[in-house]
């Protein structure tokens, strides 16, 4: 990983530092950096290939993207067969919610709780343009939402109209990918400051 | 039943109907609002045209009127009337609910109350069922006017 770190206690000696111990600490100290990053790492790894290989998603289809969606899980596309097993119908139970259609301001409120509902770690795939932009044919409406972004943090959007089986495969493929690059010590919760713009 | 054969039975529910088929196959007639109900009641009982099938009931907005059109048919007889009303009031628009003779009406004018701002008398329980409770106008009506959300062409 980093190259140039500092590893060891008797780097830093070497730059004139020195670990600071208070003399009234009552327990042993083991010094970090003996072998300690590789274990985490590795969990990191392990974690990693079993939160990715094992998403649940949220049944979770408003309009026709819903239909795509489905195919993708059914027998000739079996989005099964790279562990999305199966689907829920409780934001309890599930990592990943699918937004498989338009989001209208009626809707965005209950989006928002349900991706509330979920465990961590949970993960968001917009699907097809509604879900992304408000879409091609209702973007110009006192009811729909311009995105589900503006409601909850989204990690890959799949684009398409609605997108083809393949189309969303390739983005589910694609989270996965980015779940296997985490690393725990440096994970940030995409819902943290999400209300504040950031 | 063919059209000119149903016109010549409805002319005498009511007066003042305007009868026109617009190039589509279905006979449509323009009633008063007043005589709106009981020309209905009457389209439903006749013997002859028993109407007792309301398929589609929509809300218009024909600036500066707004109304309402019934799609009416026969499940026994086989044929089917368009009926139209209208109203000139667009501060207070309100028509006579038609929910005793087609139940199905009650949630179509609930629709159209959501989206017109139309109100029926004697309906049972009009309220907001689409749009949230506390929402301000009426946005499928021609002069609906959402700065925030919509983009005016």
């Amino acid at each position: 990983m980093g190259v140039d770190k500092k590893r060891y206690l008797s780097q830093l000696e070497e730059d004139g530092l020195k670990q600071v111990v208070p003399a009234d600490f009552p327990g042993k100290i083991i010094p970090g950096g003996n072998g300690g990053n590789i274990v985490v790492t590795t969990l990191d790894s392990v974690i990693n290939w079993g939160r990715a290989n094992s998403l649940w998603s949220l049944y979770f289809g408003t309009s026709c993207c819903a239909i795509e969606m489905m195919q993708t899980g059914a027998a000739r596309h079996d989005y099964s067969r790279f562990g999305f097993e199966v689907a829920r119908a409780s934001a309890r139970q599930a990592d990943l919610i699918i937004i498989a259609g338009t989001i209208v301001n009626k809707m965005g409120p209950v989006l928002r709780r349900l991706y509330d509902q979920m465990a961590e770690p949970k993960y968001v795939i917009a699907m097809g343009a509604c879900a992304i932009s408000g879409g091609p044919f209702y973007y110009n409406s006192y009811s729909v939402i311009k995105g589900a972004d503006h409601v909850i943090p989204v990690d890959v959007y799949v684009p398409g109209c609605p997108p083809r089986p393949e189309a969303l495969l390739e983005g589910m493929i694609m989270l996965q990918q980015k779940i296997k690059t985490e690393n725990m010590a440096k994970k940030v919760n995409p819902i943290d400051g999400f209300d504040e713009g950031k | 039943m063919t059209n000119e054969d149903l016109q010549n039975i409805v002319t005498g529910l009511g007066t003042d109907l305007e009868f026109t088929t617009e190039g589509s196959e279905f006979l449509n007639v323009t009633v008063p609002k007043e005589q709106l109900h009981s020309i209905c009641s009457q389209l439903k009982s006749h013997p002859e045209l028993k109407f007792d099938y309301a398929f589609c009931i929509t809300g218009m907005d024909w600036v500066p009127a707004l109304g309402v059109i019934y799609h009416l048919e026969s499940t026994e007889l086989k044929h089917q009337i368009v009926v139209k009303v209208m109203t000139e009031d667009r501060e207070n628009p309100t028509l006579d609910s038609v929910h005793d003779i087609w139940q199905t009406a009650d949630f179509h004018e609930l629709e159209i109350f959501d989206f017109f701002g139309i109100k029926f008398n004697n309906h049972p329980k009009l309220r907001r069922i689409f749009l949230t409770p506390e929402w301000e106008g009426f946005p499928l009506r021609k002069d609906y006017v959402d700065e925030a959300n919509m983009i005016i062409k």
